[in-house]
């Protein structure tokens, strides 16, 4: 394959042989912030990812829905650096993640902010050393300046109203609450992609209501690009500007709302249908 | 018909090779566990010695831990240190008595709590202790995803976690040895001197003569080598927990045995060592 010669090409190498063409996911989109392609992972003899291929978008709440143990918090690690691929491709604003050192890959983590499952707080500090953790970390700010931000992002999560909330411990803090500063962590040094794992596994419906409109009102506020796990359908749907279902180490479906609800895709029918947002059959939005 | 490919089908194996290879296999497993065993720790040793030399120096984390094993440690360690003097005393004048040279008293519970006693149940008190807690503070971040909060943080969780342990463990026990020497001392001589009436002169004496600094340097230098071995089981258990609850209970237990055990058998080859380069004056 020949390609017109460009300022950036290399040239041709004797012999008349041209250099492979430039592969165009190593190009920042303007659509397609994460760009995953042929991702396979296995643990001992379990295949879990099995050539993977995903786009997440820039600025959206991209939710990744699918079954327990099929993967998906396997992917989500995947995207921040915590596993290595035994193949495959993670592009993240046209940067191969998975070819990064590990500096390189500290420094392309600061574009990240991650909200785990329970929150994963650090029990030996209180909420605001948990919050400001990042920022001590990383720079040399005055103790003002990392308390105005923590008690910007305290206001901003609806926490600053709580009694006390600044000297609590982790385990003195509500589910709801502990999701909340795990969210103040993840967006104190305001990052790009957040990922969130499975933030409502474990809360009542109250409390997962009030988790969705903080993903949601983030998404808004911070104009971050959201990545969510869940297996919460109507959650999901709620909040979701795209939904992804991973099943069997794929991505079976992929689209809008809209468009996943109107897959046929038997295994996303059967996940629908058995969370009741859908009669069986019967292919109509949420109630 | 079709004929497959050199590589799709591996040339045979004889029965004999087979069988050979098996053998070897077998015979090798408990040599390949051991180096499995070592070469981990080793490893995670390694690492936890090049973060220190790397910024950031989070001081503040280190001394938290001295605090932590050494402070918080100091009374057990005063509490064992009393009684294992005393008690030493106690079986020292009881053999003594048989010869009616009960005046060694002094000498022969100095020298065996600086060599011996005050390292070893050091060790084994802050593996006790501190290891546990170490294990199990470690085993609640993994299964708790801590760990991997750091790392989302680009904290290297070994330089955070694992290094200021071993080096805070490492450095406070030969304090925490002295610090039992001291007790144990005392509650030999109160022993000695007002329950079985030796003398005091004696008592003194025969202590300052036969002890030599060299012995306190033996121990001081078990002790460190105790710290680095209890504190490397401990970090290693705790930080590759894998599970849940159950599984950090594990840990804690197989630290405290292979510390416990680590601190013992490596005593021994210690001692023998101490005595080659170092022989006992007559």
């Amino acid at each position: 394959m020949n390609q017109p010669p460009t300022p950036t090409s290399q040239p041709p190498a004797p012999g008349g042989v041209s250099a492979p063409p430039a592969n165009p996911l190593a190009q920042r989109d303007e659509r397609w912030q994460i760009r995953v392609r042929g991702l396979n992972k296995t643990f001992g003899p379990q295949h879990v990812l099995r050539g993977l291929d995903l786009d997440i978008e820039r600025g959206r709440t991209n939710i990744i829905i699918g079954g327990s143990g099929q993967g998906k918090s396997v992917l989500m690690k995947h995207l921040m650096g915590l596993l290595h691929p035994d193949s495959g491709e993670i592009w993240v604003d046209g940067v191969d993640v998975v070819k990064l050192s590990t500096a390189e890959m500290g420094k392309l983590r600061r574009k990240f902010g991650m909200v785990f499952q329970y929150a994963a707080l650090f029990d030996s500090m209180n909420v605001v050393e948990n919050i400001a953790f990042p920022l001590i970390e990383r720079y040399k700010l005055s103790r003002d300046e990392i308390m105005q931000r923590v008690r910007d992002l305290l206001g901003r999560l609806d926490l600053a109203n709580v009694d006390g909330i600044e000297k609590k411990i982790p385990p003195e803090l509500s589910g709801g609450q502990r999701k909340r500063v795990g969210l103040a962590r993840a967006l104190i040094d305001r990052p790009e992609i957040l990922l969130y794992d499975e933030p409502t596994t474990g809360l009542d419906p109250v409390a997962t209501k009030n988790v969705d409109e903080m993903i949601r009102r983030t998404a808004d506020d911070f104009g971050v690009t959201s990545v969510v796990i869940s297996h919460d359908m109507a959650s999901t749907f709620r909040i979701g500007d795209r939904i992804s279902m991973l099943a069997e180490g794929k991505i079976v479906v992929t689209g809008t709302p809209q468009e996943v609800l109107a897959s046929r895709q038997p295994a996303l029918r059967e996940f629908v249908e058995t969370s009741g947002l859908v009669a069986p059959d019967d292919g109509a939005g949420p109630s | 018909m079709t004929t497959s490919s050199s590589a799709e089908n591996p040339p045979e194996v004889s029965p004999i090779e087979r069988r050979l290879r098996a053998a070897l296999q077998y015979l090798s497993a408990p040599i390949m566990i051991i180096l499995n065993y070592f070469g981990e720790r080793a490893i995670m040793l390694g690492n936890a010695m090049a973060a220190l030399f790397r910024p950031p120096f989070r001081m503040r984390l280190f001394l938290d831990q001295m605090q932590f094993v050494g402070v918080g440690s100091l009374p057990i360690i005063a509490l064992v240190g009393f009684f294992s003097g005393a008690v030493s005393a106690q079986q020292a004048i009881t053999a003594l008595r048989i010869f009616n040279q009960e005046r060694f008293v002094g000498a022969t519970v100095g020298i065996s709590l600086a060599q011996e006693l005050a390292p070893v149940f050091t060790g084994l008190m802050i593996t006790a202790r501190a290891g546990s807690g170490i294990a199990t503070e470690l085993g609640s971040m993994r299964i708790t995803e801590q760990i991997d909060a750091l790392t989302t943080f680009a904290v290297d969780p070994i330089q955070y976690l694992v290094t200021p342990r071993v080096i805070a463990t490492t450095l406070i026990m030969p304090i925490m040895t002295m610090v039992f020497n001291i007790v144990g001392l005392f509650g030999a001589y109160l022993f000695s001197i007002y329950f079985e009436h030796i003398d005091l002169g004696q008592f003194t004496e025969q202590f300052t003569y036969w002890t030599d600094p060299k012995d306190y340097i033996i121990g001081a230098s078990k002790a460190l080598v105790f710290g680095v071995v209890l504190s490397v089981a401990a970090c290693y258990q705790g930080f590759n927990v894998r599970g849940g609850a159950k599984e950090v209970g594990l840990a804690t237990t197989r630290a405290v045995v292979a510390g416990s055990v680590s601190i013992l058998v490596s005593d021994y080859f210690l001692i023998d060592a101490f005595h080659i380069l170092w022989p006992y004056k007559s």
